[in-house]
């Protein structure tokens, strides 16, 4: 029996292999493979299942994701660096277009929609953040972190760089390994009634050699930082920069890092019209002045406008390319390749659909229902809506220390209520007990948050 | 009805034109793209405004610059902008070269839609994501299949990630024995990617660069100058981005070994190699895949991917943490992983492309996998032989066949007639087709790199061909239609200047754009 001709695999067409190694002069495929030695050619069949039909392919695939339970089906309140929010239809008929989802690394000639498209994206996230250079999407909000602190680093000279406490731990884990060996970390206590900084202990850390400090607004535990302002001032006369991740969406209401001082701000886009595909939403931004001493330490593409020869028509092309990677290897700054670029687009659209009034309306209708649950869980006898007492944005930590109770029991009760219970934090935050991070947005209805509450009453309660 | 006459070698195309405005030049006051969901009555009664707890300096004062426009208009300027991109679902993708431009299949694309995909929370209870850790798990089980390596992490976001976790693993590995502070050099080669330098001098390693002998090969005597106690590791390309096979591999690997280093395998150019040699066999320690290249995921303008990272045994405690676990029909989420670097990507990395790189694997099967390794090649040097037939054109190095990809030279076409190779990279667009040079530096001069891949009909590569025999003709006759290109794109040629290298001049955003014209414009 001759072998199938696989329909990803057109040249297997017996006839076509043939002329084409009549060409090359070659009497068989095997024989193009001459330059690898005997002793390296794997002798044996890879224990790979044989191929599926589409059709077989779809059944066994489709079976296995029915394993899952999405948050489709479950009500959902964890956050923690992935969060759920509205996704207008636009964001995924643009992302999904075959063009964008296949194009790569083309020229700005044949590849004009994407220079373009990314270009707005820099300019739209700009307006949010109020700064006038931003970059094509890194990774993550944590590499976008990372690279913030290696710029500051490179910017000042320094090598000492200072985090607060309530950093995230994932993004804290990736900037430590992202900065080792070069970089030296210390940590900023906070004031666990509030959350806030310890601003004593920042004066005492604070000492010549400190390159940067990084801080979170608002921060992983959800709660707002309000010293920006004086935080800055001790930076500058330091002449220390002062790098802040900020949640995107919040910036409709809350005021741009920006405008209290921040040097570098970065952050997640995935709360910009991405889906949380089990983390494969998320893409990093980084914002700075259009200061020299700034543009020329960033490791990734920014996308610039340029005129052509003929009047009328944008043309755009990397700008200042000879800092990075692709031009100097290992004298560039840090490295670049491919990213995270189609959530960039779509985080463009996202805005662009949104604009002005809508960013304003999402950061408050977050706000409202986010504070409508902390009020309805602080009626559950023993159970504190948040326990840290400053005003927070769509996460805050539900102290569960009273009910006799772990966060991770109560957490598997309310799954068999068909609830994604807030993530448990005895681990990452052993300060704060048997406390959960909880997260509340715009997707949240009266009578989900209703349900939780009810839910985690009975439970508590049996 | 008489019949059509079509005799063009070349397409008669034309990119699509739409000449659309910036998308701040869309704002009409008062316009709205979409409508959020209300807030419930009761929720506003109770809890206020929800805004003005905002302690008053993290307020946002005044009103965001982001243009007003009508859902349909916003989508009309998007696709308008995607139609002005040329996917590689549209053209004969064969000119980025290194990067494994291969078919996309729609199936994929259709089975990460499922809501039990996308709609998945990273924190979700391990019970409730069974499935998606089994994907994890199944891919990696033929993920060391294909490499001969004992366990594979997702994690990276991309091939770069990828050699940066490896890099992080190598300092890591002679930390824990000891040894961090005197092993502190990388070697690599200059026929591999920017990115092996670079990451590595991110993790402070001071970079070894080999350059090759006279008929390409990574230099051997080199590499024995180069390793001493110094050494921490050697990474490389295996064919590099010259299409070349190092034979003598397994003796790269085992004189790094003896001086203590270990070595890790970039295995972006992996696409002529599966189920033919591994990793393993040649003495690798670690080794990366990329499923957005070799496996089939698709590109996205430039991701998210995944840089797939593979090590063998005693390097599985290092790896990022978590990775998935199999035991007992359970599926699970392993953090405590002794060693761990601690992370690169947030949570498990680009759970979309696991699924696809997973979906691809099952669709080809063993066999499958080993004809795209077979076809690939077949391609390339069906390639290799038409392209060195055109006039000005060679592959320097060593003669004889190339694996999945060549690196090729326009150095006597340049001398000749002064077309160069950027030029041509313009006028290929006019035939509906992507060209790329290569990455710097250009010690093969006016480079260009083809990579055809399995996916491409013997009719798609002459049609490439084609296109770059009609170019050079056009560059020995007439040269200016080439140097001034591109003809029939989207855009004209950039009049660059130094607005893309000046600080006054640079415009990285729409506000920068008006503030930098302004002045310009005032001074007039």
């Amino acid at each position: 029996m001759t072998q199938k001709v696989h329909p990803y695999i057109p040249n297997m067409v017996p006839k076509v292999q043939e002329e084409m190694l009549k060409v090359i002069g070659a009497k068989n495929i095997m024989e193009l493979y001459s330059c690898i030695p005997d002793e390296l050619k794997l002798k044996e069949n890879m224990n790979i299942p044989p191929a599926l039909t589409e059709y077989e392919l779809r059944r066994h695939i489709e079976g296995i994701l029915n394993k899952n339970t999405s948050t489709k089906e479950y009500l959902n309140f964890l956050g923690a660096g992935c969060w759920q929010h509205f996704i207008p239809a636009v964001c995924d008929e643009i992302n999904q277009r075959s063009e964008f989802l296949t194009a790569y690394a083309g020229e700005p000639y044949e590849d004009h929609g994407r220079f373009h498209a990314l270009f707005e994206y820099q300019s739209l996230v700009a307006e949010l953040v109020d700064m006038d250079v931003v970059n094509v999407p890194t990774f993550d909000w944590g590499q976008a972190a990372a690279t913030s602190i290696r710029m500051a680093a490179r910017i000042t000279g320094k090598k000492k760089v200072l985090l607060t406490k309530t950093t995230a731990p994932e993004r804290r884990d990736i900037i430590i390994n992202y900065g080792t060996p070069d970089l030296q970390f210390e940590f900023v206590h906070f004031d666990v009634k509030t959350g806030a900084m310890d601003l004593k202990d920042l004066k005492a850390k604070l000492t010549e050699d400190v390159a940067a400090l990084y801080f979170e607004n608002p921060s992983y535990l959800g709660f707002i930082e309000e010293q920006g302002p004086e935080i800055s001032k001790l930076l500058k006369g330091n002449q220390s920069l002062m790098v802040v991740g900020v949640d995107p969406i919040s910036l409709g209401v809350m005021a741009p890092p920006s405008h209290y001082g921040a040097d570098i701000i970065c952050g997640d886009l995935q709360p910009l019209g991405m889906h949380m595909n089990f983390s494969g939403g998320q893409a990093g931004f980084i914002a700075t002045r259009d200061e020299v001493k700034f543009v020329q330490e960033f490791p990734s593409r920014l996308f610039g406008i340029v005129p052509t020869v003929k009047e009328g028509e944008y043309g755009f092309g990397d700008v200042y390319y000879d800092r990075t990677s692709f031009a100097l290897r290992e004298e560039g700054k840090e490295s670049v390749g491919t990213q995270t670029a189609l959530w960039g687009i779509t985080a463009g659209v996202y805005l662009a659909l949104l604009g002005p009034d809508g960013m304003y309306e999402v950061g408050q209708a977050i706000m409202q229902n986010s504070q409508y649950a902390v009020q309805r869980l602080n009626q559950i006898p023993n159970i504190t809506g948040s326990c840290l007492n400053s005003p927070f944005f769509k996460e805050f930590v539900v102290d569960f220390n009273h009910t006799g109770l772990s966060v991770e029991e109560l957490n598997k009760r309310l799954l068999e209520k068909k609830i994604f219970g807030g993530k448990d934090l005895s681990n990452e935050f052993p300060e704060f007990g048997q406390s959960a991070l909880y997260c509340v947005t715009e997707v949240h209805t009266k009578e989900d948050i209703d349900h939780l509450v009810q839910s985690i009453k009975e439970v508590i309660e049996k | 009805m008489q019949r059509i006459t079509r005799t063009n070698k070349t397409r008669d195309f034309h990119q699509a034109k739409w000449n659309e405005p910036i998308i701040f030049e869309l704002h009409q006051p008062g316009e709205k793209g979409v409508e959020l969901p209300p807030v419930n009555k009761e929720v506003a009664l109770a809890v206020g405004d929800g805004i003005s707890v905002i302690p008053e300096a993290m307020q946002r004062k005044g009103r965001l610059g982001l243009p007003e426009i009508g859902q349909a208009r916003v989508l009309r300027h998007y696709v308008r902008l995607s139609q002005e991109t040329l996917g590689s679902d549209f053209n004969v993708e064969i000119g980025q070269g290194t990067c494994t431009m291969k078919y996309i299949p729609k199936i994929n694309e259709l089975l990460i839609r499922d809501p039990k995909m996308m709609e998945l929370h990273p924190l979700q209870n391990e019970e409730t994501v069974q499935g998606m850790l089994e994907i994890f798990h199944k891919l990696d089980l033929c993920m060391r299949e294909i490499s001969g390596m004992d366990c594979f992490s997702f994690q990276p976001g991309s091939g770069t990630q990828a050699l940066f976790a490896m890099a992080s693993i190598v300092r890591k590995y002679h930390e824990s024995r000891g040894e961090g502070d005197q092993r502190n050099e990388i070697i690599t080669t200059i026929f591999s990617h920017p990115s092996q330098a670079a990451t590595a001098a991110v993790k402070g390693y001071k970079i070894i660069t080999l350059h090759p002998d006279e008929d390409g090969f990574p230099d051997i005597d080199k590499l024995k100058a180069a390793v001493s106690e110094r050494t921490a590791g050697f990474v490389v390309a295996n064919p590099e981005d010259t299409g070349i096979f190092n034979p003598r591999i397994k003796e790269f690997t085992d004189i790094v070994h003896q001086a203590g280093g270990l070595c890790f395998y970039d295995q972006a150019n992996a696409n002529g190699l599966l189920g033919i040699t591994r990793a393993k066999e040649a003495g690798f320690d670690m080794c990366f895949f990329n499923l957005h290249k070799t496996f089939a995921a698709p590109h996205m303008c430039g991701g998210p991917a995944t840089g797939a990272l593979g090590v063998i045994a005693k390097l599985k405690e290092f790896l990022p943490a978590p990775i998935v676990e199999h035991r007992d029909g359970k599926y699970s989420l392993q953090y405590d992983l002794e060693q761990s670097i601690g992370k690169v990507r947030s949570f498990h990395g680009v759970a979309q492309t696991v699924l696809r790189a997973y979906a691809w694997i099952r669709a080809l099967g063993a066999e499958g996998l080993k004809e795209v390794a077979k076809i690939a090649v077949l391609n390339n040097n069906y390639m290799y032989h038409k392209v060195l037939a055109i006039r000005g054109a060679s592959a320097p190095y060593v003669k004889g066949h190339r694996l999945e990809q060549v690196r090729y030279s326009w150095e006597q076409m340049t001398k000749e007639t002064g077309v160069t190779t950027e030029d041509v990279t313009r006028r290929m667009t006019d035939f509906g087709l992507h060209y790329w040079t290569s990455h710097h530096p250009y010690i093969v001069k006016q480079p260009f790199t083809l990579e055809p891949t399995e996916s491409y009909s013997k009719e798609d590569l002459d049609e490439y061909i084609h296109a770059l025999e009609q170019i050079s003709k056009e560059a020995y006759e007439n040269p200016e239609i080439v140097k001034s290109a591109p003809h029939n794109s989207t855009i004209h040629k950039m009049d660059e200047q130094d607005f893309l290298d000046h600080p006054d001049k640079w415009c990285i955003t729409w506000r920068s754009y008006l503030k930098k014209t302004a002045v310009v414009e005032a001074a007039k």
